[in-house]
């Protein structure tokens, strides 16, 4: 069942651009923020709305990194692992998370409420080592500030993310 | 005693909304160009205060938008590069964070400079909050009159748009940028033509960085020899610089162009968190080549450093005390740009992935006596022979880390030897 709403607004944020093509990665995110992931009939609905082969959604979806075409965990821990947070002990929280959580990066747990993820720059190196849960940056991580927030959301089976996505 | 101009001192909401930004003279640039100026003395202006392009490459502003031919049928464009993703890199972040206003008081004015009646602000995607933010404050200013149909009253229109990216290190090379606007895969374009001539769908477009666009209303308000009196005279004007890695203060510095990178690091800063030596400097995100401690002494602008075959950049100035691997480093570095080459070109694509094995060797102790040589001589292959600068930089980085630490490399290559 397709959803009149998503419709809606791949429609509205299409004219924005001078053709509808230049839509497709905001109404990919839009798509992804719909249905969780990028899922075949997902992109099939962004390829009908903007006039585009399916083909070319798909190139564009599997070229961006925020573009999940799998499934992705509930909560999604990306780990910067670029120079600055590297410098402050980023690879030492890899390991600790990757042992806590009992999974490799780029995995998702059993249950399907982790994935972990090495992410490159977040671009918030003041606040190094950094990482992003779901769309929040938690930054200043140390062994046990990251212990406590895992803890927390091991036990919290409900939390939701703070904010939703944006609208664009 | 330098004063501050982006307002980031004002921290925690009093600009972050139109009415505090007004309340400190926002848009009194705007309204009074679009009353009393025509476009071409706005770019004059802008070209007295010898204003360069603040995200990398120091183009300058008023020349770039100059270059704009004038009248024509075909539409024009602005575009500003939010795609802030050079490492050791968040000044655009804080800026739109911090002082939304300042960016889109820049841009309505580069809109009016180039006569665009459509700008994009395209955007990390990972920066949600400064996406919320610009997203209300873009409707702020629409139901201000300050965006949309006749500007104030001055028959100006203009539409802010925000398109957020997806995660694309390469989008914010200012081809692959206009590809990915346009639906693409985000891969860089040949130049010539360069976009001021033919860019977004073929059309005159200019690209301008979120701190580029910042500096313009403060320009205006203040005229071309204020900005002139800051910094020295080819490099002028305010600038942000970021501070990270074993740094004891990291974060964002306000400070004029041209300051001593040892002064930014050791007085601004407060030197290294561990009270270890400083080994070496990043001096602008990690495409710089870094610059070991004896070399602190020089002036952070787009000639000194390029002068000393390293970079000005984003300013990511990324601090490494004397405890850091550089082997771990050039390894880091490399994986980084392996990760982000958009695969189009072969010897940034080809190129990267043998350094990659080749420094994983090296720092794994596998490597044997003539690998580091061989690795050396594929920096010609890279470098001048792809579309864009991507490879360039990876070259530059991994250039100045071997360079000035290249002991490291033949004790790492010499310990596994003895092991074998």
């Amino acid at each position: 069942m397709k959803d009149q709403t998503l419709k809606q607004q791949i429609t509205e944020v299409a004219t924005r651009y001078p053709a509808p093509r230049s839509a497709v990665m905001p109404a990919l995110h839009l798509a992804q923020a719909h249905y969780g992931y990028l899922t075949q009939e997902a992109m099939a609905e962004v390829a009908e709305y903007l006039h585009l082969p399916r083909v070319t959604v798909l190139e564009i979806a599997t070229f961006y990194s925020l573009f999940h075409t799998r499934p992705v965990g509930k909560y999604h821990l990306q780990l910067c692992t670029n120079l600055s947070c590297m410098l402050l002990g980023a690879e030492r929280l890899q390991r600790q998370l990757e042992q806590q959580l009992h999974i490799r990066c780029g995995e998702t747990t059993a249950d399907g409420r982790f994935t972990l993820t090495a992410v490159e720059c977040l671009g918030a190196c003041e606040m190094a080592p950094v990482m992003q849960l779901n769309d929040d940056y938690c930054g200043h991580l140390n062994e046990q500030r990251l212990a406590e927030m895992l803890q927390t959301l091991q036990e919290e089976p409900n939390r939701k993310p703070e904010n939703g996505p944006p609208s664009s | 005693m330098y004063e501050q101009v982006f307002l980031l001192e004002k921290r925690d909401s009093e600009y972050q909304d139109l009415a505090g930004y007004r309340s400190g003279g926002g848009y009194s640039a705007l309204s009074s160009t679009l009353r009393d100026s025509t476009p071409e003395q706005l770019i004059e202006l802008v070209k007295e205060a010898k204003l360069r392009g603040r995200g990398g490459a120091g183009f300058p502003t008023g020349l770039k938008w100059s270059f704009v031919p004038k009248g024509g049928t075909s539409a024009k464009w602005l575009l500003c590069n939010a795609d802030e993703g050079e490492p050791g890199t968040f000044k655009d972040r804080i800026i739109m964070e911090q002082t939304p206003h300042l960016l889109l008081e820049g841009m309505i004015l580069a809109a009016y400079a180039i006569g665009a009646a459509k700008a994009y602000i395209y955007i990390r995607g990972e920066y949600v909050i400064a996406i919320r933010r610009l997203e209300r404050e873009i409707q702020a200013c629409l139901q201000a009159g300050l965006l949309g149909k006749n500007i104030l009253g001055s028959g100006f229109d203009l539409d802010i748009y925000l398109h957020r990216g997806a995660g694309a290190y390469i989008c914010g090379e200012e081809t692959a940028l206009i590809e990915s606007l346009e639906g693409n895969r985000g891969q860089p374009r040949f130049k010539p033509p360069f976009p001021a001539v033919s860019g977004f769908y073929k059309g005159p477009t200019v690209i301008n960085n979120v701190e580029t666009l910042a500096c313009v209303p403060p320009i205006v308000q203040r005229g071309a020899d204020w900005f002139r009196s800051i910094g020295s005279e080819k490099c002028p004007g305010p600038k942000l610089y970021c501070l990270s890695g074993h740094v004891k203060r990291p974060g964002l510095y306000e400070l004029p162009m041209g300051i001593s990178l040892r002064e930014l690091v050791e007085q601004h800063a407060g030197g290294t968190h561990s009270g270890k030596k400083i080994k070496a400097v990043i001096p602008g995100g990690i495409s710089a080549a870094l610059l070991p401690e004896p070399a602190l002494d020089i002036a952070m602008d787009f000639d000194a450093l390029s002068a000393a075959g390293t970079m000005l950049g984003s300013a990511g100035v990324i601090v490494m005390d004397e405890s850091t691997c550089m082997v771990r480093v050039a390894h880091r570095i490399i994986e980084f740009f392996h990760h982000e080459s958009c695969g189009k070109c072969t010897p940034c694509r080809e190129g990267l992935a043998w350094i990659e094995q080749m420094l994983r060797r090296i720092e794994d102790s596998e490597a044997q006596s003539g690998d580091l040589e061989s690795m050396e001589r594929l920096y010609g292959n890279i470098e001048g022979n792809t579309f864009c600068l991507l490879g360039d930089g990876a070259v530059m980085a991994l250039r100045g880390v071997v360079k000035n630490f290249r002991h490291e490399f033949i004790e790492r290559i010499q310990q596994g030897a003895r092991a074998a």
